[in-house]
C-alpha cells in the first residue's frame, strides 16, 4: 500500500462485548465498511470507506456501534485548517474538481438565528389556536392591481391561475435520478394529502406519479429532461429553473450510472448516458428571452398554470427579481446559498451566492418600492429548517417557503453529504434497487405528513402569540421581528429593528 | 441633530399602542345636531381615555362652503405657517382663511396655531397633472404632512371637519366650541396611549379627504398593512393603526371602487370556513376579495367607526376582541364602545345591539337629505 495521505475522517467504535456478530451492519452498509471475518469470529471495519451516514448505528440491534470523529489530527493551524489541507491532498492526487452534496456546511451567519419574534402582552390579546380559528392557507400567483366589474356592477371574480396551499410550505425540487422512486412517491403522496405541492425537479415526472399532478410542480430546466406537453399539463404549476442556491451559475450532471431504464424513460434520454444540464438555458441569455419562455410555457398550458421562475440568491438579486416580476412570471422562487444539492462543486457550493434571509428582505423591499409586489408571489428556500424559520421568512415578506433538506431528513437522511456517490444507505439519493427499497413510501409519506402537521401547529402557535389569526396578516409584517447581535447594515437590509428598540 | 434627541419622541417617531373609547351618532333624515350630545357621550367613558388625546369629526358643518375642501392645519410656528401658506397658494385657490375659534380652558394647554382654509384646486394645475380634485388634494395633504416640519393637515374633506387635541375628549369638545356647529353625523374618540406623545396631530379621528376613522384597539397586522398600502403613494408618518386604517379605506373605496360591504369583507374578512358555507356567488366574491387583498386583512382587536359624506360604518375585528354596541331612537342611530355612552346621548335609546365580529353596520343619511 502506498502513502495514505488522508487519515480516515471517522472511527468506527464497536463495543465487542455487545456485538452478537449478527452482521446487520455489514449487510446494511453500501460503502462496505463492515465485514465478518469467520476465522477469528470478528467484525472488522474499514474506516476509510465510512461516510458517517449512521445507518449501521441506527440498525445495530445491541447498540454496539458508534461513529466518532477521528482524533488523529494534523498539527493545528488556524489558517491552514484540516479541511483545507485534506482537500489539497485530494486534488494533488486526483487532479479533479472537488465534489460535495447537501447544503453549505461552513460557519457563515445564519440570520434566522439572529432574528427574534414578538408576542402580545397587555395592549392586545394573544389568540389561542386551540380555541379560535387560525388560518394558514395561502394562494400563490399574480394578484390584479385593479378590481373589475361587469355591466351589472358585480365583481368579476376571475383571477390569474393560482396555487392553493393549506400551509405556506412546499417540498422543493429534487429530480428523479438524483433521488429515488420511493423518495418521489413519498413526497408526492404527502403533498397530496397535506394540500401542498411537491416539485419534480429537472428530471421529468415518472408515469406512475401523474395521478398526483394537482399537487405537483413540474420543472423545466436547462437540460429540458422529460419535458413534453402532457408533462406540462399534468402539474399545478410550471417552474423554470434558472439557478439553484447550492450552485449558482452552473448546470447539473447526473452520471450515467444513475440513468437506469426508468430514469431513462422519464428523462427521455438513452439508458446509461450522462444527463448534463447546461449552465445557462441556451435560449435565455437575457431578461426578454426569459419572458419568451414564460409565455411559451403559458401558451403550451393554455394560460391555466402559474409559471414560477426559480433563481439562486446572488448579489444583484433585487434587480433580477424585479426583472422577473415584469417578465410575466406569476411566482418567483429564490434559493439561498445554504440550499441543498445532490452534487455540486465544493468551491461553488461553499463560496458563491448570498444568504436567503438577506436576499428575501432585499427583494421584498425592492418589489414594494417599485409597486409591483402584487405582480408575483415570493417563495424562498435554502435553507428553512423549522417552523420558526418559516414564520420569520413570512414576516420578512415571503408568501411561502420551499423545503428539501428538512423533507429528506424526515425520510431518513442523516446528512452525510455524499449523495453524489449514489450509495445512499437510506434509499434516498440512490438508484440501486436494493437501497431504494429501504425507503418504505408508506412510512416515508407518513413521516413527511407528521413533520408538516407539527410545523403547522407551531406556526399557528407562534401567530397566535403575536395576536395574528391569519397568515396574510403576518406576511411582510416586519414589526414582529427584532434582530439580535446584528450590525446597523444588516438590520437595514433586513428592514427590522434591533431587540430592545 | 436628530430632532428626536431635542425633544420627547413625537407620534410617528415611535409606535404607540393605545386603548380607547369611541362613539358616534347620525341622523338618517339629515337633521343637524349640535356637538353637545356627542360630548356628553364621552363623559361616562372617561376611564377609557387618559387625557392624552381626544377628538371629533362632524359632517355637514360647513353648508355655506359645501363645494370647497376644508383644510384644518396645526402649525408649530408662524414661520412654518408662512412657508406652508405660500405652498398652498401655489396649488389651490383659497376662498377663506381663518383661525379656528377656540375657548381657553385650563385643561387644554400648549395649543399650536390652528387654522382653517376653504380651498379648491387651481383648474390649471389639475389639468396639467391629469388627476381628479380628490387625488390632487390628497397629494397636497401627503406633501404637507411629510415635507413641512411643524405643519400638519388634520382634516381635508368637503363640508366636514375634524377637531382634536391633547386632553380628555369632553374638554376637547368644549375647547373647540362644538356646540356652535351643526352636523348630521358626529364621531368621537378618547385615547389611552401607553406613553406620552403630547402632540396634537397624534390625537384622533384620523382623516383623509372626507373619510375619518376613530378606532379602539391595537392591530397585530399593522406592518403588513402599512408596507402594502405604502406601495400606492400613502405615507404612514404617524405609525398609528388609525392612520393606516384610514388609508386602507381610502384605497379600497376611492381608488378600487369597492362598496362599503366589500371593504368590510376585505379588512375583517370572514374565515375561510365561513366562506365555504356561503352560497356560490357570494362565496366566489368573498374568496376573490381575500385572494386579491390579502395584505389588507386587519387582525388583532379593533372596533372602528368610519365616517364619510352621508354616512357611517361601524366594524369590529372578526373575533370581536373589542366592545362595541349600537342603538336607535327615531331617525338617530348611535354607536359606542359602551351602552352608557349611548344612554348619555339618548336615555331612551332602543334596540341596543352588539354587532358580531366582522359584521359591518352601515348607516346612511336618506338620499338628498344632506
Ligand atoms: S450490527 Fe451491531 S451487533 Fe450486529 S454485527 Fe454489526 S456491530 Fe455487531
Ligand atoms: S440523502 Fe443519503 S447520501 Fe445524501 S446526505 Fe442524506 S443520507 Fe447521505
Amino acid at each position: 500500500m502506498g502513502i495514505q495521505w488522508n487519515y480516515p475522517e471517522f472511527e468506527v467504535v464497536r463495543n465487542d462485548s455487545r456485538c452478537i456478530r449478527c452482521q446487520v451492519c455489514a449487510r446494511q452498509c453500501a460503502n462496505e465498511v463492515h465485514r465478518y471475518e469467520a476465522e477469528i469470529d470478528a467484525m472488522i471495519s474499514d474506516e476509510s470507506r465510512c461516510v458517517n451516514c449512521q445507518r449501521c448505528v441506527s440498525l445495530c440491534p445491541t447498540r454496539a456501534l458508534k461513529i466518532v470523529k477521528s482524533d488523529c489530527r494534523l498539527r493545528e493551524n488556524a489558517n491552514w485548517n484540516q479541511d483545507a489541507i485534506r482537500e489539497i491532498y485530494k486534488q494533488a492526487e486526483s487532479g479533479g474538481v472537488l465534489l460535495s452534496s447537501m447544503g453549505n456546511p461552513k460557519p457563515y451567519p445564519v440570520y434566522w438565528d439572529k432574528i427574534l419574534m414578538n408576542a402580545s402582552q397587555v395592549t392586545n390579546p394573544s389568540i389561542d389556536p386551540l380555541r379560535e380559528p387560525m388560518e394558514t392557507r395561502v394562494s400563490l400567483g399574480k394578484k390584479p392591481s385593479k378590481v373589475e366589474r361587469d355591466e351589472n356592477g358585480r365583481l368579476k371574480c376571475e383571477l390569474s391561475p393560482q396555487i392553493q396551499l393549506s400551509m405556506p410550505v412546499m417540498f422543493s425540487a429534487m429530480s428523479y435520478g438524483s433521488i429515488s422512486y420511493n423518495a418521489h412517491l413519498s413526497l408526492a403522496r404527502a403533498a397530496s394529502e397535506l394540500g401542498v405541492c411537491w416539485n419534480t425537479g429537472e428530471g421529468g415526472l415518472h408515469q406512475d406519479f401523474y395521478q398526483y399532478g394537482a399537487h405537483t410542480i413540474v420543472q423545466v430546466a436547462s437540460g429540458r429532461f422529460g419535458v413534453h406537453k402532457q408533462y406540462l399539463e399534468a402539474g399545478a404549476a410550471v417552474e423554470i429553473k434558472m439557478g439553484q442556491g447550492a450552485k449558482p451559475g452552473i448546470g447539473g450532471h447526473l452520471p450515467g450510472a444513475k440513468v437506469g431504464p426508468d430514469v431513462s424513460r422519464t428523462r427521455m434520454i438513452p439508458e446509461g448516458s450522462d444527463a448534463i444540464s447546461p449552465a445557462p438555458h441556451h435560449d435565455i441569455y437575457s431578461i426578454e428571452d426569459l419572458r419568451q419562455l414564460v409565455y411559451s410555457l403559458k401558451e403550451a398550458t393554455a394560460y391555466q398554470k402559474p409559471v414560477i421562475v426559480k433563481v439562486a440568491a446572488v448579489h444583484n438579486i433585487a434587480a433580477i427579481a424585479s426583472g422577473i416580476a415584469r417578465s410575466g412570471a406569476d411566482i418567483i422562487a429564490i434559493d439561498g446559498f445554504r440550499g441543498g444539492t445532490g452534487a455540486a462543486p465544493t468551491r461553488i457550493r461553499d463560496s458563491v451566492g448570498i444568504p436567503i434571509e438577506l436576499a428575501l428582505a432585499a427583494v421584498d423591499r425592492r418589489l414594494r418600492d417599485e409597486g409591483i409586489r402584487n405582480n408575483v408571489s415570493l417563495v424562498v428556500g435554502g435553507s428553512v429548517r423549522s417552523s420558526a424559520d418559516v414564520v420569520k421568512a413570512i414576516a420578512l415578506g415571503a408568501d411561502a417557503c420551499y423545503i428539501a433538506t428538512a423533507a429528506v431528513l424526515a425520510l431518513g437522511c442523516h446528512l452525510c453529504r455524499t449523495c453524489q456517490s449514489g450509495k445512499c444507505n437510506w434509499g434516498i439519493a440512490t438508484q440501486r434497487p436494493d437501497l431504494v427499497k429501504r425507503l418504505n413510501p408508506d412510512i416515508g409519506s407518513q413521516r413527511l405528513i407528521n413533520l408538516m402537521t407539527a410545523w403547522n401547529h407551531e406556526i399557528k402557535e407562534l401567530m397566535g402569540g403575536m395576536g395574528i389569526n391569519s397568515i396574510e396578516a403576518l406576511r411582510g409584517n416586519r414589526l414582529m421581528l427584532r434582530g439580535i447581535g446584528l450590525n446597523e447594515k444588516e438590520l437595514q437590509i433586513l428592514g427590522i429593528s434591533h431587540a430592545g428598540e | 441633530m436628530n430632532p428626536s434627541e431635542q425633544r420627547a419622541p413625537r407620534e410617528g417617531e415611535v409606535r404607540i399602542p393605545s386603548g380607547c373609547a369611541i362613539a358616534a351618532v347620525i341622523s338618517k333624515s339629515g337633521e343637524r345636531m349640535s356637538g353637545e350630545g356627542i360630548i356628553k357621550a364621552m363623559r361616562p367613558m372617561r376611564e377609557r381615555s387618559n387625557g392624552l388625546g381626544g377628538g371629533f369629526a362632524g359632517y355637514g358643518i360647513y353648508p355655506e362652503y359645501r363645494d370647497f375642501f376644508a383644510l384644518h392645519i396645526f402649525y408649530d410656528s408662524d414661520a412654518v405657517r408662512t412657508e406652508c401658506e405660500t405652498y398652498l397658494r401655489s396649488a389651490l385657490e383659497i376662498v377663506r382663511s381663518e383661525t379656528i375659534p377656540t375657548r381657553k380652558l385650563p385643561a387644554i394647554t400648549d395649543e399650536p396655531l390652528i387654522r382653517r382654509y376653504f380651498v379648491t384646486p387651481l383648474r390649471s394645475v389639475l389639468a396639467s397633472m391629469q388627476v381628479d380634485e380628490n387625488e390632487f388634494v390628497a397629494r397636497v395633504v401627503m406633501r404637507i404632512n411629510t415635507r413641512f416640519d411643524g405643519a400638519y393637515v388634520f382634516s381635508s374633506g368637503k363640508n366636514m371637519g375634524v377637531f382634536k387635541a391633547v386632553g380628555y375628549p369632553e374638554d376637547v369638545g368644549e375647547f373647540y366650541r362644538l356646540e356652535e356647529y351643526g352636523a348630521y353625523s358626529w364621531t368621537a374618540h378618547g385615547r389611552y396611549p401607553t406613553n406620552t406623545p403630547g402632540w396634537w396631530g397624534g390625537a384622533h379621528p384620523f382623516a383623509l379627504l372626507d373619510r375619518t376613522v376613530v378606532h379602539n384597539g391595537e392591530i397585530s397586522s399593522y406592518d403588513a398593512n402599512r408596507r402594502f398600502i405604502e406601495m400606492f403613494g400613502y405615507r404612514c408618518t404617524l405609525q398609528t393603526d388609525t392612520e393606516v386604517i384610514t388609508y386602507i379605506a381610502d384605497y379600497l373605496i376611492r381608488k378600487q371602487g369597492l362598496t362599503l360591504t366589500e371593504t368590510a369583507s376585505v379588512i375583517a374578512a370572514p374565515f375561510w370556513s365561513t366562506i365555504a358555507r356561503k352560497p356560490e356567488s357570494e362565496r366566489r366574491e368573498l374568496e376573490y376579495l381575500r385572494a386579491v387583498f390579502p395584505s389588507l386583512l386587519i387582525t388583532g382587536p379593533f372596533s372602528i367607526i368610519l365616517g364619510f359624506t352621508g354616512g357611517l360604518m361601524a366594524l369590529n375585528d372578526r373575533l370581536k376582541l373589542r366592545s362595541m354596541v349600537t342603538g336607535e331612537k327615531g331617525d338617530r342611530v348611535y354607536i359606542a364602545s359602551e351602552e352608557a355612552a349611548i344612554r348619555a346621548m339618548e336615555p331612551d335609546a332602543e334596540n341596543i345591539y352588539a354587532p358580531t365580529g366582522g359584521e359591518a353596520v352601515i348607516v346612511k343619511v336618506r338620499e338628498g337629505a344632506f
